[in-house]
């Protein structure tokens, strides 16, 4: 006998104990599919049959279908379920996760099942029970169709043993179809707009069906009916469409209650639903059948393409794709609303889409709204053809908005069409950032970011850094390379050249790492790009901020971005953008860190230059009295000449600023632009050689060198360089191979300078260069590479469009990430 | 008279050897650069070795920030001499001496130097935490760096002290003082050094003019041992980690105590607001009658959220938790939930609260949790009101809107008490005022602006506006007749009934 279930669902087997239930479920389902009360007990009380346990068995039990439902898992309840109070938990249980539940029911004489608990030790119970449980079962079965089930298949005899499991999938479930596939908006009845569109799209159109010469599929979102002038004409190309096999169609709100109309139930002829009925009353009977069985056919919502696309009237929240059950009808036709209505008597929608965190794009229509509008990954399709607007199409998968205006206003609206959102897109939730989370990314796997670390990005994201909308991007930390075995040195060009050229990068570029502080600027042309690109329309047009998403300059920064705006706009045409993000380096290092080179650098210099040369007199006094004082006097002075280097070191990088006058700024890597991020897609040598060409006072230049590593000369001509460029005070170069390398290959590695490194290792680290020696990379490698696979997503997500929350997650991790314990000096 | 050189009897240390002490952190050497009948000179000399100096911090300290490898301590006259200068005179210091013990007894003529004092209060705190000891106080500030003047003073003082003065207790000055000077950020030496620290002030503590502030520095530093994540994002991003430091615990003396108060608190706040609060608030109460401000507030909004009936509340931006403590008193609350965006506040917010501790009945009717106002979070919902005492003037203005729809829009608690710094007022406090009559200082350095009454009320109605909110307003503190009140007050309500069409 085949049984045949829903392929998401809730299965509940019903028998008394010594039924076969166990049995059967171990031979037709998976061992995780199934959760017995057996079990249940066992697991809160270390004995199966402990009945004092039962309480918190089905606690358990419970929580763990509710879990499997609520991630779409087939689910088979093996306990008795002979009570109908028992099964009525479960029903609810099902239905609060928008599932079906069908009932398998084990029908077994009662000596049977007493024969064969009886076989078995650990079944101490009476016959007395089994006689009870066979009691309740009987009196279950005459009423058992009324319990909510979708199906109750009772199984008999010879029956139970020549079951065959089989599943259904669910009406909404059209995951197969991978389209390409055109979405429609709501047509209400403009039938000439609908040609006309279907033809501007590509496709050949007939009064009863359309073709598109390179197999798309046209999807329509529902209200075909209604308010416009020819719903007859609308339904008959689309139901042609559809039988053909070349659209497909959910229904909308319209449709059902037309279909309720024509039914001859009574509802409130409005909204343009007499224009329908009397469109309808002129057509052949057939034809107002023939209509009225596909609109009553009609899905309330599609899931398409692996589930990736999501087609519903009035949208659909995630929990709710694919499942089955009245409010999630509702949800698709309705739509969420508040409960509360508007000025103008209609209801006030619930903005769901603002909360929407899905990965399926959800396309739909039911609001009227004058523009499409991306909202986290979904958008309304419906721009009031009806009402004078237009009809418009989205290609799937291409992202593209299609539309043709309407030839007139077919039919007032109540409310003048605006549009739809008066969402402030700058406002993210809690939820998409705190606590300890697993981050998917196409560049380096997944990233795990713990707790405390969420914790303490989440306060400086909050209390410091650039409004989150301009914040698309943080830069990654740098690796130091292993370290040197030269005479005096801790770091040294040729482990960066080796560590290479052992990962097989052939050519790799020296960039002069400027001393100052990580930038980067987010620019917009204009105002209108800053609003469509970025959602930001206050005005500003940019934003230039720290390494921690800091601003730079409090008042300062508008006038910066103009001034940064000036200089890339070469960048606009030659990109094709009108927006950029540039990774620069802000100079000079004390126009932001002059509070921390005070408080940390300087206070350290001037004890030491107040100190040292006290001891020193001490100690030559003391020796000229005849003490013997060792090798201190010359230690002492050693000391007193390394803190001399150390303030010379750190002064190097500041020079006043008064204002924005001598502040510059260099970029090396043009990050992202329209459609293209960059950072990924383009070699370094691309990046220098753009941004070399432009010239603005308030650029300052990246000098580098090319370095092919199989060649001796040229990487000793590199060394040299670098040798010439800290000698003369810089802080040191940065070595990345040329072409974006996947893998494991470090991004970049920082080779400093030696006088550089005092003010990181201390002004006396070169004392006791020995046991710096020892110092461990792995941890800091391991984070440049997590951090540069998070910040290459967020560019990649930036550039193609995603959700403002999906870029942030990414941002607000690398953030994350900075936080944890590393060795500050490396 | 006796020759100078029994200063090496009274240090126990023989003049004419160079004697080494191993200490955790590097080694201290006592030396005498002059040893003549009139004048002898004993020289500490502390070496302090960088790598043994991070090591001995130990694993309870999970400091990963620069300022552990890179800082003063191999220069200056730090806690770390002041561990040194214990160990090594620990017999001086008890007064005993059994070949010159008359001389041990008595005072003598005593002048001590110490180059690069940290010394954080400058000159001017050196020399009221000593003159009160019978010292003659000579301080100098060391400038930062003689190529950028502008950059001003750096926090050392070169720093001699003459006087007749007994030796064990001149050690002890030392021994007590230098960490209170030095008051680092971060200890470098163990907790238990504390206590040791506060016993060698057994005679002269007690009465010391500045007791307060010298207890209060050592005790409020020692729960600060331990560094977090977060003070690693302030070294990365180039800033000094104090001024990422939470918002708690902000007042600043009120106008009329400035004159007499005695440990010299600016009325400007300083960078470190939470010491400087406390001082503040300590120094109005102690001056008079007058409630201090931040009182006031808490006890205004307390009342108006019994007036208007609140029953759940949840404050927003609850720092160290003043006005959860003071909800939960009340058993009309019956669900107080405090969040902060900093896990430092709330950490302080719980010890201080004794949330452990608490009985459970009471425990049930408060929750605190991390949370910040520019996301929205479907924990503030459900609440009667939401309380932002003092937190909007520290969000940027960009993202005020954000806080507006989480708080207003997502939330949307029936009521919504807003207070804020009423800017007008700044005039009163006389660090704030601009004697060139242009516009005030801001009270708090993380302020991100002031309003007047006028641009409050701009900000409410908009708010208003966009939310579908009604605000009253009202004063906190002594509405003066021309810049009113120090801190204004807006209680947001939702009309019961939305307007149906």
């Amino acid at each position: 006998m085949e049984i045949s279930v829903p392929r998401m669902a809730l299965v509940l087997l019903v028998g008394i104990s010594g039924s076969g239930k166990s049995t059967f479920a171990a031979r037709h389902f998976a061992p995780t599919q199934v959760i017995s009360s057996d079990y249940c007990r066992g697991l809160v009380s270390d004995d199966e049959n402990d009945q004092s346990a039962t309480p918190d068995a089905f606690d358990v039990l419970h929580y763990i279908v509710g879990t499997r439902l609520r991630r779409g898992l087939l689910t088979v309840v093996d306990a008795t379920n002979v009570q109908w109070e028992a099964r009525k938990q479960l029903i609810e249980l099902a239905k609060s996760h928008d599932v079906l539940v069908d009932a398998i029911v084990l029908d077994v004489p009662e000596e049977v099942a007493i024969a064969r608990n009886a076989a078995r030790p650990d079944r101490a119970f009476g016959a007395h029970v089994i006689t009870r449980q066979r009691k309740d079962l009987r009196r279950s079965l005459g009423k058992i169709s009324r319990d909510g089930f979708r199906r109750v298949h009772v199984l008999r005899g010879e029956e139970i043993d020549d079951a065959v499991i089989t599943y259904e999938r669910a009406w909404s479930d059209r995951t197969e179809l991978t389209g390409p596939f055109d979405i429609i908006g709501d047509v209400h009845g403009c039938r000439s707009e609908l040609e006309t569109l279907l033809r501007t799209l590509g496709w050949t159109v007939t009064p009863t069906g359309a073709v598109h010469p390179e197999g798309r599929t046209a999807v329509f979102v529902g209200d075909l009916v209604d308010r416009g002038p020819d719903t007859p004409g609308v339904l008959r190309l689309v139901m042609g469409m559809v039988e053909a096999g070349t659209a497909l169609c959910v229904s909308g709100n319209h449709e059902q209650k037309l279909v309720r109309a024509l039914n001859g139930r009574k509802v409130r002829v409005a909204h343009g639903l007499e224009e329908s009925l009397t469109q309808l009353a002129g057509e052949p009977e057939e034809f107002r059948d023939a209509a009225k069985a596909f609109m009553d056919g009609l899905v309330s919502h599609y899931r398409l393409d692996g589930g990736a696309l999501v087609v519903a009237h009035a949208g659909l929240k995630e929990a709710y794709h694919g499942r089955a059950s009245g409010r999630v009808r509702a949800f698709a036709l309705y739509g969420d609303t508040t409960g509360e209505t508007d000025e103008y008597g209609l209801p006030v929608r619930y903005p769901w889409a603002d909360e929407y965190r899905g990965r399926a794009m959800v396309v739909y229509g039911h609001t009227p709204t004058t523009e499409p509008e991306w909202v986290n990954n979904t958008i309304c399709l419906d721009t009031g053809a009806v009402f004078g607007g237009s009809l418009t199409a989205l290609r799937y998968p291409e992202r593209r908005i299609v539309s043709v205006p309407a030839e007139k206003v077919w039919y007032e609206p109540v409310r003048p069409l605006t549009s739809q959102y008066s969402r402030d897109p700058g406002v993210l939730d809690i939820g998409d950032v705190t606590g300890t989370r697993y981050v998917e990314t196409r560049y380096g796997g997944r990233v795990k970011i713990a707790q405390e670390n969420s914790a303490a990005a989440l306060e400086i994201m909050s209390r410091f850094s650039v409004d989150p909308r301009w914040l698309v991007y943080l830069p990654p930390t740098m690796a130091p390379p292993e370290t040197s075995a030269l005479d005096g040195f801790l770091e040294h060009p040729d482990q960066a050249f080796e560590e290479y050229s052992r990962a097989g990068v052939s050519r790799v570029v020296c960039e002069e790492k400027h001393m100052g502080s990580r930038a980067i600027a987010v620019l917009a042309r204009t105002p209108e790009a800053a609003a469509k690109r970025f959602g930001v329309t206050d005005g500003t047009t940019g934003s230039v901020y720290t390494r921690t998403g800091r601003p730079f300059f409090d008042s300062l920064t508008g006038e910066l971005v103009d001034r940064l705006r000036d200089a890339v706009s070469p960048l606009w045409d030659e990109l094709e953008t009108d927006w950029v993000v540039l990774d620069c380096e802000l100079l000079p290092w004390s126009a932001k860190a002059e509070g921390l080179i005070r408080d940390q650098y300087a206070s350290v210099g001037a004890a030491a230059r107040t100190a040292l040369p006290e001891a020193l007199a001490v100690l030559e006094t003391a020796a000229g009295r005849g003490l013997d004082v060792g090798g201190l006097v010359d230690r002492t002075r050693r000391r007193l000449d390394n803190a001399a280097l150390f303030r010379d070191a750190y002064a190097r990088y500041c020079w006043p600023v008064s204002g924005l006058d001598g502040v510059r700024l260099a970029p090396f890597q043009i990050l992202a632009c329209e459609g293209r991020a960059t950072a990924v897609l383009e070699p370094h040598s691309w990046h220098l050689d753009v941004l070399g060409r432009l010239e603005s006072g308030i650029l300052a230049p990246t000098r580098h060198v090319y370095v092919s590593l199989d060649s001796e000369e040229e990487r000793a001509a590199a060394v040299d360089w670098w040798s010439a460029l800290t000698g003369s005070g810089g802080e040191g170069m940065v070595v990345k191979p040329v072409e974006h390398t996947p893998g494991r290959v470090q991004p970049g590695i920082k080779v400093r300078g030696r006088e550089y490194l005092r003010i990181i290792y201390g002004p006396d680290y070169t004392e006791s260069l020995g046991e710096l020696r020892g110092r461990f990379l792995g941890r800091k490698r391991s984070l440049a590479s997590r951090e540069h696979a998070l910040g290459l997503e967020a560019l990649t997500r930036l550039a193609e469009g995603e959700p403002l929350w999906r870029v942030h997650e990414m941002v607000f991790a690398v953030l994350a990430l900075e936080s944890e314990p590393v060795d500050p000096r490396l | 008279m006796s020759p100078a050189t029994d200063l090496g009897f009274l240090l126990h240390k023989h003049p004419d050897r160079v004697q080494e002490f191993g200490q955790s952190f590097g080694t201290a050497r006592v030396l005498y650069p002059e040893a003549s009948e009139h004048r002898c000179t004993a020289a500490l000399l502390l070496e302090v070795d960088p790598v043994r100096l991070v090591r001995s911090r130990g694993k309870s300290s999970p400091d990963f920030s620069l300022g552990q490898y890179v800082n003063d301590r191999p220069y200056a006259a730090s806690s770390l001499l002041a561990v040194a200068l214990a160990d090594v005179f620990r017999t001086a210091r008890t007064g005993r001496c059994t070949a010159r013990q008359e001389l041990a007894d008595g005072p003598i003529p005593l002048e001590l130097g110490l180059p690069a004092l940290p010394c954080r209060g400058g000159a001017d705190l050196a020399r009221r935490l000593f003159e009160p000891l019978g010292w003659q106080v000579e301080a100098t500030a060391v400038p930062l760096d003689d190529d950028f003047p502008e950059w001003g003073d750096s926090r050392y003082v070169r720093l001699t002290l003459r006087g007749e003065v007994r030796l064990a207790d001149a050690l002890n000055h030392l021994y007590v003082l230098l960490p209170v000077l030095d008051d680092a950020k971060h200890y470098w030496i163990a907790g238990d050094e504390v206590d040791k620290l506060i016993r060698a002030g057994g005679g002269w503590l007690g009465a010391h003019p500045e007791r307060v502030l010298i207890t209060r520095r050592y005790l409020g530093r020692r729960w600060a041992l331990a560094r977090t994540a977060f003070a690693r994002l302030a070294e990365i991003g180039d800033d000094v980690e104090e001024s990422l430091e939470p918002p708690a615990e902000e007042e600043i003396a009120d106008a009329q105590h400035d004159s007499d108060t005695t440990t010299g608190t600016d009325a400007a706040p300083d960078a470190d607001g939470a010491d400087g609060a406390g001082e503040a608030a300590e120094e109005s109460q102690a001056a008079g009658p007058r409630t201090p401000l931040n009182t006031v507030r808490r006890d205004t909004v307390v009342s108006v959220l019994e007036e208007i009936g609140a029953r759940s509340v949840v404050d927003l931006g609850c720092g160290s938790g003043q006005l959860v403590s003071a909800l939960l008193s009340r058993p009309s609350f019956t669900r107080v939930t405090g969040v902060d965006v900093s896990a430092r506040a709330l950490a302080m917010a719980a010890r201080k609260l004794r949330l452990d501790r608490m009985p459970d009945a009471k425990r049930a009717r408060v929750e605190l949790f991390q949370g910040s106002l520019t996301y929205t979070d479907a924990r503030f919902a459900g609440h009667d009101a939401a309380v932002l005492m003092e937190v909007v003037e520290h969000v940027d203005p960009p993202r005020l809107p954000a806080l507006e729809r989480v708080v207003f829009g997502v939330a949307r608690p029936r009521h919504v008490v807003v207070t804020t710094p009423n800017v007008e007022h700044n005039v009163k406090y006389e660090g704030l005022a601009d004697p060139e009559g242009g516009p005030s200082r801001m009270r708090h350095p993380d302020h991100r602006f002031e309003w007047t009454r006028a641009e409050f009320a701009a900000w409410a109605a908009g708010v208003c506006d966009a939310y579908g909110y009604e605000a009253a307003f009202r004063p906190v503190g002594e509405d003066d007749p021309e810049v009113g009140p120090p801190t204004q007050m807006a209680v947001f309500r939702l009309p019961a009934q939305p307007p149906t069409p």
